[in-house]
C-alpha cells in the first residue's frame, strides 16, 4: 500500500522469506500459470503480447503499401499482390489490433482496479475470450499470410461472394469467431461495472475511462451480433449461393453495405471511445486537476455510443440510397460531432490553470487532441452530402480515418501504455527516449497522412495500385513520412522491452495520480488490494489534495 | 484533343481541375468549411500549447479561481459550433439536391461497368471504351449499370461519383463548361485491375463533339438498335403495336404506373423494365397471365439498354 513495497519486492529477496503475498507477475512462474490464468491482469498482458504481434504484421503490410506507391505505375508488385497486401493491412489492423486494443488490454487490467474489485465478474469467461480471440485471429492471419485474400477489409458483395478467387471463406470464419470474443468481453465488462463496484464507488465516482469502457461494451453487445450474422450470410452466399446479396441470385448487394456499416460505423466508436477515456485520465493526471465538466463528459460517452448506431448511412451517399435517407443520415452525422466536441473543449479547459508536467503520456495526449480534432472535423466534411459526392472513396477518406484511428486510438494506446506501464510491470520506462519516440510518431504520422487529404481532394481514388503520374510527388512525401513513423514505433517497442529488465523500479504512484489503481502497489498483488477499498471521495480530487497539502 | 494538355502534364498538382460551374461551387463549399474548421480548431491548438507552457509544473503562476464545471460555458461550446456547422449541412444538402435532379433535356449516355473496363454508348449508337466524350453547354445524364461487381464512376472534374451496381440502374449528371482533358476513374474497389479501370474524359465544344460523333463510326442510334433487337428476340410477337391478348402493348409505358396483380402499382422506369425482361415472374401485371419467358443470361446489358432506349421512344397511339 505504500511506496516502500517496491523495496520489499526486490526479486533478489526470496519471496518466501518476505511472509507476504508477492505481486501478480511473480506469484507463479510456470507457463501453465500464464495460459490458464484467470487473473484479469495476466489476461490483459496476454492480449497485449498478442495484439502487438498482430500490429507488427499489419504495420509491415502498411510499409509494403507505401513502398509500392512510391512509383505511379505499380511496378513493385502485381495488382493482385497489392490488393492482398492492403486487405491484410485493413483486416489485421481493424479486427485484430484496433478493436481489441484498448478494451482488452487496459480495460482488462484496469477495470477491476479502478472500481476496487478483485477481478472481473466472470474470470473464466474472460480467459475464454482470449482463447476465442486467438483461435479466430490466428486462423485468419494464417489465411491472409499464406493464401491471401483480396476483398479489402470491407468484404463488399458480390465481389466477395462470387467474383473473388481468393480464400474469402476461411478469412471470414476467423473474423466471425473473433466477434464472439468481443461479445463475451463486452458482456463481462457490463456485468462487472454493474455488480463489482466497491463500497462507495457510485456511478458518478467512476473514472471517465470506466464510463467509456462501459459505453464501448454496450456497442460490443449490440453491434457485434449484426456483423456476425452479416458475415455468416456472406459465407452462406459464397458456399451455397443462397441469394441474399448477389443480384444474379435474386439478392441485393446494397443490403450488405447496410448490414456491414450498421456494425462497422459503431465499431469506429469501439476504437475511439476507450481512447477518449484514456486521454481524459492522462490529462487529469498530468494537469493535476479535476476533469472539467465530469458529468458532461460521462454523458457524452453514452451519447456517442447511442447516436453512433444511427449514422451508418453516411457511408452510402453515392450508392443509390434515397435522397431523403441520405439527408437524414447527413444531419445525424453532424449531431455526432456534438458529444465529440464536448470532450475536446473539456480537455482544454482541464489543462487551463493546471500544474502541468510534459512527460511522455502527456505529450501523447496533446498529440491525440490535435489529431483527433482534425480527424473529427474532416469527418464532418465527408458527412456533407455534396462534399462526399466528390471525396467518397478517395484518399481524403483514407487520411480522415487514419487521423481517427492512428492519430486517435493509437496515440491514446501509446499514451496509456506509458502512463500505466509502471503499474503493469513495476518498472519505469526511460523518459528521454519516451519523449523522442512520441515526437517522431507525431511528426511521422502527419507527414504520412496529411498529404493524403490533398491527394483525395485532387481526386486520387483509394485502393489504387497504379495511379496517375501527377500524384507521385505527394505519394513520395507520404511514403517518406511513413519511414519516420516506423522509426517512431521502434522506439517504444525497444525501450519498453528493455525496461522490463533494466527499468527503474516503479513506486506505487509515480505520477501522484488519483484513482484506485494507484493506491495499490506496482505491480499489484494477485487480488489487487490488501483490503477492499472504500470510496468516500469524487474522482480526480486533485483540488482536495492541494488544499490538504497547502 | 485540340491541344488541351493531358492531366499528366502537371508535375505537382495542388488544385483539382474543375470542368463545371457546380464543381467550382463545391470547391467554395470546401474552402468555406475549411475556414470554419480552422476557426474552431486553431484556438484549441493555441490554447493547449499556451496552457501547457504557461502552467508548466514549477512555474509560479496564478492557478486559483478555477471551477470544474460551468453549465453555461459547456452548453455554449456544444451548441455554437453545432449550429455553425449545420450551415454546411444545409449547403451541402442543397447542392446534392441539384445533383440528384437531372434536367429533362439532358443528353443521356449509357455506361456499363465491368471487370475492368467502362463501356459508354451515346444516343446515336456510338460506343467507346474507358474514355468518354461529352459536349459543353448541355446537361449530360449518365445512366449506368454493372455487369458483375459494384463499381463507381468517378468524375473528379465535376466533383461527382456514383456507384455502378449490378442489377439496378443508377444515374449521375453534370453540365460541362470548360473544354479539356480530365480523368475518370472507377472509385469502388472491384478486384484485380481496379486501379487501371480508368480513362480520360474529353470535354468538347458542341461542334467538336458533333464532329467526334460523326467520326466515331456508328451505324444506328440506340433506339434503332433496340428496335431491331425487339423483333430479333421475338418481343414484338406478343408486345407488338396494339397487342392486348397475351401481353400489354408497350407504347407509352415508360415512366407510367403499372397496375400490379393483387393491388398497387409500380413506375415503369429503366430498372423496372430491365427487371421485367430478366425476371418476368416478379411483379405480375394485373389482367395478364404470366407466360413470358425469362431472358436472363440471354440478353447482355448493352442490348438491354438499347431495348429500353427503344421502348422509351414508343409513343402512345393517339
Amino acid at each position: 500500500m505504500s511506496p516502500s513495497d517496491a523495496v520489499m519486492r526486490d526479486p533478489g529477496t526470496p519471496q518466501a522469506t518476505m511472509g507476504r503475498p508477492s505481486d501478480y507477475l511473480h506469484a507463479q512462474h510456470t507457463l501453465r500459470s500464464w495460459f490458464f490464468t484467470t487473473d484479469h491482469k495476466r489476461i490483459a498482458l496476454l492480449y497485449l503480447a498478442s495484439i502487438t504481434v498482430f500490429f507488427v504484421f499489419g504495420a509491415i503490410a502498411a510499409g509494403l503499401i507505401r513502398l509500392c506507391l512510391v512509383v505511379p505505375n505499380g511496378q513493385i508488385f502485381t495488382n493482385d499482390t497489392y490488393n492482398k497486401i492492403f486487405t491484410m493491412h485493413g483486416v489485421i489492423m481493424v479486427w485484430f489490433f484496433l478493436i481489441p486494443s484498448i478494451p482488452s488490454t487496459f480495460g482488462n487490467f484496469l477495470l477491476p482496479l479502478m472500481i476496487g474489485a478483485k477481478d472481473v465478474a466472470f474470470p473464466r469467461l474472460n480467459l475464454l475470450s482470449w482463447y476465442v480471440f486467438m483461435t479466430g485471429a490466428l486462423f485468419t492471419m494464417a489465411t491472409l499470410v499464406i493464401g491471401g485474400v483480396d476483398t479489402g477489409w470491407t468484404f463488399y458483395a458480390p465481389f466477395s461472394t462470387t467474383y473473388s478467387n481468393t480464400y474469402v471463406i476461411p478469412a471470414l470464419l476467423g473474423v466471425i469467431v473473433v466477434g464472439f470474443s468481443s461479445i463475451l468481453t463486452g458482456l463481462n465488462f457490463v456485468v462487472t461495472v454493474h455488480m463489482m463496484r466497491c463500497p462507495g464507488m457510485t456511478w458518478f465516482r467512476m473514472p471517465i475511462f470506466i464510463w467509456t469502457l462501459y459505453a464501448t461494451s454496450l456497442i460490443f453487445l449490440l453491434g457485434t451480433p449484426v456483423i456476425t450474422l452479416a458475415l455468416i450470410l456472406l459465407v452462406m452466399e459464397r458456399a451455397f449461393h443462397i441469394g441474399v446479396f448477389d443480384p444474379r441470385l435474386g439478392g441485393d448487394p446494397v443490403l450488405f453495405e447496410h448490414l456491414f456499416w450498421f456494425y462497422s460505423h459503431p465499431a469506429v466508436y469501439i476504437m475511439v471511445l476507450p481512447g477518449m477515456g484514456v486521454i481524459t485520465e492522462l490529462v487529469a493526471a498530468f494537469a493535476q486537476k479535476r476533469v472539467f465538466g465530469y458529468r458532461f463528459v460521462a454523458y457524452a460517452s453514452i451519447g456517442l455510443a447511442s447516436i453512433t448506431f444511427l449514422v451508418w448511412g453516411h457511408h452510402m451517399f453515392v450508392n443509390g440510397q434515397s435522397q431523403l435517407a441520405s439527408t437524414v443520415f447527413s444531419f445525424l452525422s453532424f449531431a455526432v460531432a456534438v458529444p465529440s466536441a464536448v470532450k475536446v473543449y473539456n480537455w482544454t479547459a482541464t489543462i487551463h490553470k493546471g500544474n502541468i508536467r510534459l512527460d511522455t503520456p502527456m505529450l501523447y495526449a496533446m498529440g491525440y487532441i490535435g489529431l483527433f480534432v482534425l480527424g473529427g472535423l474532416t469527418g464532418l466534411f465527408l458527412a456533407t452530402l455534396a462534399v462526399d459526392a466528390h471525396l467518397h472513396d478517395t484518399y481524403f477518406v483514407v487520411a480522415h480515418f487514419h487521423y481517427i484511428m492512428v492519430g486517435g486510438t493509437m496515440l491514446a494506446f501509446l499514451g496509456g501504455l506509458h502512463y500505466w506501464w509502471p503499474k503493469f510491470t513495476g518498472r519505469m520506462y526511460p523518459e528521454a527516449f519516451g519523449r523522442v519516440g512520441a515526437f517522431l510518431i507525431f511528426v511521422g504520422f502527419n507527414v504520412t497522412f496529411f498529404p493524403q487529404f490533398i491527394l483525395g481532394y485532387l481526386g486520387m481514388p483509394r485502393r489504387y495500385h497504379d495511379y496517375p503520374p501527377e500524384f507521385q510527388l505527394l505519394n513520395i512525401l507520404s511514403s517518406a513520412g511513413s519511414t519516420i513513423l516506423a522509426v517512431g514505433y521502434f522506439f517504444p517497442m525497444i525501450y519498453l522491452t528493455w525496461s522490463l529488465w533494466f527499468g527503474k523500479r516503479a513506486p506505487a504512484n509515480p505520477w501522484q495520480a488519483r484513482g484506485l489503481e494507484w493506491t495499490t502497489s506496482s505491480p499489484p498483488p494477485p487480488h489487487n488490494f490488501a483490503v477492499t477499498p472504500r470510496v468516500d471521495f469524487d474522482p480526480y480530487d486533485y483540488a482536495i489534495k492541494a488544499r490538504e497539502v497547502g | 484533343m485540340s491541344g488541351a494538355p493531358s492531366p499528366a502534364a502537371y508535375p505537382l498538382l495542388l488544385w483539382p481541375q474543375a470542368a463545371s460551374q457546380s464543381a467550382v461551387h463545391v470547391d467554395w463549399l470546401i474552402f468555406a468549411f475549411t475556414a470554419v474548421t480552422l476557426l474552431l480548431t486553431v484556438p484549441i491548438f493555441l490554447a493547449i500549447t499556451y496552457f501547457a507552457l504557461m502552467y508548466r509544473s514549477g512555474r509560479q503562476v496564478d492557478r486559483g479561481h478555477t471551477s470544474d464545471r460551468n453549465v453555461k460555458i459547456e452548453l455554449s461550446w456544444m451548441l455554437i459550433p453545432f449550429f455553425l456547422t449545420l450551415a454546411f449541412f444545409a449547403w451541402g444538402a442543397q447542392i446534392f439536391d441539384v445533383e440528384k435532379h437531372a434536367p429533362a433535356n439532358a443528353l443521356e449516355i449509357q455506361a456499363i461497368g465491368r471487370q475492368w473496363m467502362w463501356k459508354f454508348q451515346h444516343p446515336g449508337g456510338q460506343a467507346e471504351i474507358n474514355d468518354l466524350h461529352v459536349p459543353t453547354g448541355q446537361p449530360v445524364l449518365i445512366n449506368m449499370i454493372s455487369q458483375d461487381v459494384i463499381h463507381s464512376l468517378y468524375l473528379p472534374a465535376f466533383r461527382v461519383q456514383m456507384e455502378t451496381l449490378p442489377g439496378r440502374y443508377t444515374q449521375l449528371w453534370f453540365k460541362a463548361e470548360r473544354p479539356g482533358q480530365y480523368r475518370l476513374y472507377c472509385s469502388e474497389y472491384c478486384g484485380t485491375d481496379h486501379s487501371v479501370m480508368d480513362g480520360l474524359l474529353y470535354v468538347m465544344s458542341p461542334s467538336d463533339y458533333a464532329r467526334w460523333l460523326s467520326q466515331a463510326g456508328s451505324s444506328q442510334s440506340l433506339a434503332a438498335l433496340g428496335k431491331r433487337l425487339f423483333s430479333n428476340y421475338g418481343c414484338s410477337g406478343c408486345h407488338g403495336a396494339g397487342a392486348t391478348i397475351r401481353a400489354p402493348d408497350l407504347a407509352g409505358l415508360y415512366n407510367r404506373p403499372v397496375p400490379i396483380d393483387g393491388g398497387g402499382s409500380v413506375i415503369a422506369d429503366d430498372t423496372y423494365i430491365r427487371d421485367k425482361i430478366l425476371n418476368p415472374d416478379n411483379n405480375l401485371i394485373a389482367g395478364y397471365k404470366q407466360v413470358m419467358p425469362s431472358f436472363k443470361g440471354v440478353i447482355p446489358e448493352d442490348e438491354l439498354m438499347q431495348l429500353i432506349a427503344y421502348i422509351k421512344t414508343m409513343e402512345t397511339p393517339s
